[in-house]
């Protein structure tokens, strides 16, 4: 699976590491729903982090595109929370 | 839903939208290396912004600091004179002063980290730019064979993604930046209109105070040189026979009297 990190750049995720990513990816929703700034924070970094242990970066001229994204680096709650606002 | 699988429809979305329909699939490659030419140029010029806002940050953090140093020298000053009000007053403005200036400091943390993301997506679009830039010669060379359409689909669509993120980043980028200014704004504003000196402690009145105090003991000394002079040429004149006016040899002046600030000498 590829993943865009935005700001950053695409990781393709083998398979295998997928679970532990969506089980933060979860976790980042229940912060967002419990407006739990620090939560929030602490688990977009690990998401961040595992992304990027896991996965591969794809390089810039690999036109591949990403089924999935996340935010930019240091975000914060209300910007996420904006960012998904945009569209519907 | 999880935030990343909605987060991608969003990018996927963005970019559908960016995306040039032209009839012609060779029209439509020029659009889009158009187009990331464009993007390219506006991260290039956002780069530019982040660093102009991080000197400003820069500049007002070293001119606070002076402030915060010049209010430490006037605590120790009143100190001296034994005004202790005077000197916490001073310290607790230095205080409000830090306060800013740490405020400064998180706001410098973030302009590197959009400094650090708009570097990286300048870099990438740079790539991405020159590997287009071939690919759609070659494309359009070949692209009279239907198979070749799902090249340009494909190279199309996927260039489109990384410009819309791109511009996730570019606009997250301005929306600190503008953050930034306002602050970096109001802080000059106080700087500039000497508000900051009352309101957070450049310390005019303090020095005010401290210069009055020294003029006092001035004006005492003067005044002991006088009754001394006058206290030799006409001995019981009224005078309250204070302590420091007593007379002396040849009109030195004693050591003045306390001048009444009521602190502790």
């Amino acid at each position: 699976m590829i993943v865009r990190i935005l700001g950053e750049g695409r990781y393709e995720v083998p398979d295998p590491d997928l679970p532990t990513i969506e089980r933060l990816d979860a976790q980042l929703v229940a912060a967002m729903e419990a407006a739990d700034e620090a939560t929030f924070s602490t688990t977009l970094s690990e998401l961040l982090d595992e992304i990027r242990r896991k996965g591969a970066l794809i390089p810039p001229d690999d036109v591949r595109t990403s089924g999935l994204a996340v935010p930019h680096d240091g975000s914060t709650l209300v910007e996420v929370r904006s960012l998904l606002d945009e569209e519907g | 839903m999880g935030v990343m699988k909605r987060l991608g429809g969003i990018v996927q979305a963005k970019a559908n939208k960016a995306l040039d329909k032209a009839e012609n699939p060779a029209d439509m490659l020029d659009l889009t290396y158009e187009k990331q030419m464009e993007n390219l140029t506006k991260v290039r010029r956002a780069l530019a912004d982040v660093a102009t806002a991080k000197k400003r940050l820069e500049l007002q953090a070293s001119e606070l600091q002076g402030q915060a140093q010049k209010l430490q020298d006037q605590a120790k000053q009143a100190l001296g004179q034994g005004n202790e009000d005077l000197a916490r007053e001073a310290l607790s403005r230095r205080a409000a002063l830090a306060e800013q200036l740490q405020g400064l400091g998180t706001q410098h943390q973030q302009v590197e980290t959009q400094q650090q993301q708009l570097e990286t997506t300048a870099q990438r679009l740079q790539t991405q730019v020159e590997a287009f830039r071939t690919k759609k010669e070659t494309l359009k060379a070949s692209y009279t064979a239907s198979k070749a359409e799902a090249g340009i689909g494909e190279a199309v669509s996927g260039i489109s993604e990384s410009m819309a993120s791109a511009g996730m980043t570019l606009d997250r980028a301005q929306d600190k930046i503008a953050q930034m200014q306002a602050r970096a704004g109001a802080v000059d504003e106080l700087l500039d209109t000497g508000a900051l000196p009352d309101a957070l402690g450049g310390g005019d009145d303090i020095q005010r105070q401290l210069d009055a105090t020294t003029q006092q003991s001035q004006v005492d000394t003067e005044l002991a040189a006088l009754k001394a002079q006058i206290g030799a040429g006409a001995p019981g004149a009224g005078e309250l026979p204070s302590g420091a006016g007593a007379p002396s040899e040849g009109g030195a002046p004693a050591q003045p009297a306390d001048p009444g600030t009521g602190g502790p000498s």
